[in-house]
């Protein structure tokens, strides 16, 4: 058993820790460039030079133009602004009134979906995905509709790791003038993110899942996309996001994702090394239990399995007390009795769906934490289903 | 490497300064909580396990530097707990779910969950003294702060669980556990301290019937001992043994309620002097030190958590049952609360009070005794 003192960290899908780069270009503009970017004067204006050269850096990394890049306070609140904006300006626009969302998304999607049907009036339709959490470009185009206001479907599943076909579901949706959100959030720190490429409308990123710092995101609008602001007040962000942008952080996401996206093949070579170990070894040792998931197209980070006749928050708690933090599906989940709604949709039953666990690895992982890992989960996963037949 | 314990804790005072001091002697010490079960809408309403008390008891954890962790025990809690409550008032007794809880829920599954952690101990805020000698089986008993004795309701500990049992705050009275809670600065929740029962949320329980055992309402005569009818009861769930006011009965003399019967849905009531008696039965009986004793022997006898205890005499009986003969004639017995055994302070044991023997038995016995 390793000690719990030093406990290794394989939730990288969680939040990730800061890179120490990072640090170092943030901090000049907490008290020495500490302007307002609004500002006329010599303070503002050196805030507003970091401030707009991060936002060509980052949309340099994007392909895309520093005026489509809109900065937010994360992965949730640019999903809002994605749906909901794009909804609303469809809706004012051309009377557009059919939302369509795959059944595998984060609830900062999912939720703000059905709140947009149940208290805006809006149709909710949902693409299912296939058993893997994919999915297909063909059940996107069956349900694209004259008066679709706004697709979403995620790039890259955060509890079970598939990776989307989003480059053949955004030519389906552009090709029918309907505008295309994915929520990249997972997806940042290991795929490389070019939205021309992609040929996506609206795309979420949130720089704590990119060793950056937390309570910072960016939501890339294509030109000629109109959004209703979700928030008003000043005219910042294109009048898409009123609120006095916070520098520091913005610095510090554009050096983050700057850090990751030049590298991320080099990085993807070797956690998909580190993932494969997880998933064989897991599979190998552990009766009863299965991969959920794409077995090739997913996260090369990322590992996700199901454990009959476990409940997974036991099992999370007994791994903590191991030393090893790992986490159910999404980091949101703890405590909450039900299993998720993920795993329900691609048809797991309750029984095995309550076992579920994700390992997510990062740049900081090592070969010999997955050893001791596997050494230790099987024994582990036994003492949480003698807890569930006591 | 240090002991580990498990302290179940709930966000109050108590269960945080438990942490404090086993954390101070040296254990190393883990926060757990459970989540207990509400009704379907009113989810965060359990009195135990609101998101405010989660809060604090994660800030304190977070202040003493202990792991913590939130423990889903609602599917649990609902199948015993609340099942017994409901199953308790259909077979017309009143039930205490506090020692069902203490049984099977916090002393069960909870323990099971600290075990498998690795932890040696379960420790929890309760004020009650445990006594732990080499080779010994462990033996309960009550607080030295009386005012806070929670002994009653741990009457339900078997062996096995008291093995693993730690109290800390056995030999403190709440004003001193107040002030080393102020001492160290621990935050605590502000609500105030309650007895209701958790998942009611501080809603009556009766109302919680309605909805979830609506049957249990039904409206039915009240009567005196000989059968007469003397007005009608607006369901049996509505009244306890021993109530004065609210019958609705006009008599130069108050009636109290002496008994429900569950099988002719007739709520019995009677004077004053109907009310004392001396003698019951309780059944399911737990013994701390595992046996029953095989003698008759004298004791103290609590029959209410805020009860007096008062002398007796008792004499075990076959099946897990026990006869107790007060001393002096008691007022209110309650089948389904439980009857505690005291003796110099310690818990013997307790059962669950039944139902009184049928009303015939009753009267001779009575008889006897006035003849005697």
């Amino acid at each position: 058993m390793s000690d719990p003192k030093t406990p290794i960290y394989l939730d990288y899908g969680a939040t990730t820790p800061m890179d120490e780069r990072v640090w170092q270009v943030m901090q000049p503009f907490f008290s020495q460039d500490f302007g307002n970017p609004s500002s006329v004067h010599a303070f503002g204006q050196r805030a507003e030079a970091g401030l707009e050269a991060a936002r060509r850096d980052m949309a340099a990394q994007l392909n895309a133009e520093p005026g489509e890049l809109i900065f937010t306070s994360g992965g949730t609140e640019s999903d809002n602004l994605a749906l909901r904006g794009a909804a609303f300006a469809a809706r004012a626009a051309r009377g557009a009134n059919h939302i369509l969302v795959s059944n595998v998304e984060h609830a900062a999607v999912a939720r703000n979906a059905v709140q947009l049907a149940d208290s805006h009036g809006f149709e909710l339709e949902l693409i299912p995905a296939d058993q893997q959490g994919q999915v297909q470009p063909e059940e996107v185009a069956a349900r694209l509709r004259e008066d679709t206001a706004v697709v979403s479907v995620v790039m890259a599943n955060n509890e079970v790791g598939t990776i989307n076909p989003i480059t053949e579901i955004a030519a389906l949706c552009r090709a029918r003038y309907i505008p295309l959100h994915t929520d990249a959030v997972q997806a940042g720190a290991y795929l490389p993110i070019n939205v021309q490429s992609l040929g996506v409308d609206l795309l979420s990123l949130g720089a704590h899942k990119f060793y950056g710092p937390k309570g910072i995101g960016a939501l890339y609008v294509s030109e000629g996309i109109k959004l209703l602001p979700t928030q008003a007040g000043g005219s910042h962000e294109e009048g898409l996001r009123a609120g006095t942008p916070n520098v520091p952080y913005i610095v510090g996401m554009a050096q983050a994702f700057s850090l990751v996206q030049g590298e991320t093949e080099a990085r993807a070579t070797t956690l998909r090394s580190l993932r494969d170990q997880v998933i064989n070894g897991v599979l190998k040792s552990v009766p009863d239990a299965q991969l959920t998931g794409h077995p090739e197209q997913r996260l090369p980070n990322h590992a996700s399995f199901l454990f009959q006749g476990v409940d997974g928050n036991a099992l999370l708690m007994l791994l903590d007390g191991a030393g090893f933090a790992c986490s159910s599906g999404s980091a949101c989940k703890t405590g909450d009795p039900e299993p998720s709604e993920i795993l329900t949709a691609m048809g797991f039953t309750r029984e095995w769906a309550l076992g579920s666990l994700r390992v997510t690895v990062g740049i900081h992982t090592q070969p010999d934490e997955i050893e001791a890992f596997l050494t230790a989960l099987p024994a582990l996963v036994e003492k949480s289903r003698a807890l569930e037949t006591a | 490497m240090s002991t580990k314990v498990v302290v179940a804790m709930s966000g109050g005072v108590d269960s945080s300064v438990a942490a404090a001091l086993l954390q101070r002697q040296g254990y190393e010490v883990i926060g757990m909580m459970m989540r207990l079960w509400s009704e379907p809408g009113r989810e965060s309403h359990n009195r135990c396990c609101t998101p405010e008390s989660m809060g604090i008891a994660r800030q304190v954890a977070g202040q003493l530097g202990i792991p913590f962790y939130a423990v889903n025990a609602q599917e649990s809690f609902r199948s015993t707990v609340v099942e017994y409550f409901l199953e308790g008032y259909a077979s017309g007794v009143t039930p205490n779910p506090c020692l069902a809880c203490n049984r099977h829920i916090r002393w069960e599954f909870l323990l099971e969950r600290a075990l498998a952690q690795g932890a040696e101990f379960m420790a929890t805020g309760h004020y009650v003294r445990l006594q732990r000698e080499p080779g010994q089986p462990e033996r309960l008993f009550e607080a030295v702060d009386q005012a806070k004795d929670q002994s009653y309701v741990l009457s339900v500990l078997r062996p096995d669980q008291l093995r693993h049992a730690l109290f800390p705050l056995g030999d403190l009275t709440k004003p001193e556990v107040r002030a080393i809670a102020a001492e160290l600065n621990l935050p605590a929740a502000t609500s105030k301290e309650s007895q209701d029962l958790c998942f009611l949320g501080g809603e009556d329980y009766r109302a919680f019937l309605q909805r979830n055992a609506p049957q249990l309402g039904a409206p039915g005569p009240i009567q005196n001992r000989a059968g007469e009818v003397l007005g009608e009861h607006s369901g049996l769930i509505h009244y306890t043994i021993g109530q004065r006011k609210g019958l609705g009965i006009a008599a130069p003399e108050p009636f109290y309620v002496l008994e429900k019967d569950q099988a002719q849905n007739a709520l019995i009531v009677g004077n004053q002097d109907e009310l004392g008696d001396r003698e019951l039965s309780a059944g399911q009986m737990n013994w701390t030190q595992g046996a029953a004793p095989s003698e008759p022997f004298a004791a103290d006898v609590k029959i209410r958590y805020k009860a007096t205890k008062a002398p007796a005499q008792i004499s075990p009986l076959e099946g897990d049952r026990v006869h107790i003969r007060f001393d002096d004639p008691q007022r209110g017995f309650t089948p389904g609360q439980a009857a505690v055994i005291y003796r110099e302070g310690e818990v013997l044991g307790g059962g669950l009070i039944e139902a009184a023997p049928p009303k015939a038995a009753h009267s001779q016995v009575q008889l006897a005794e006035a003849l005697a």
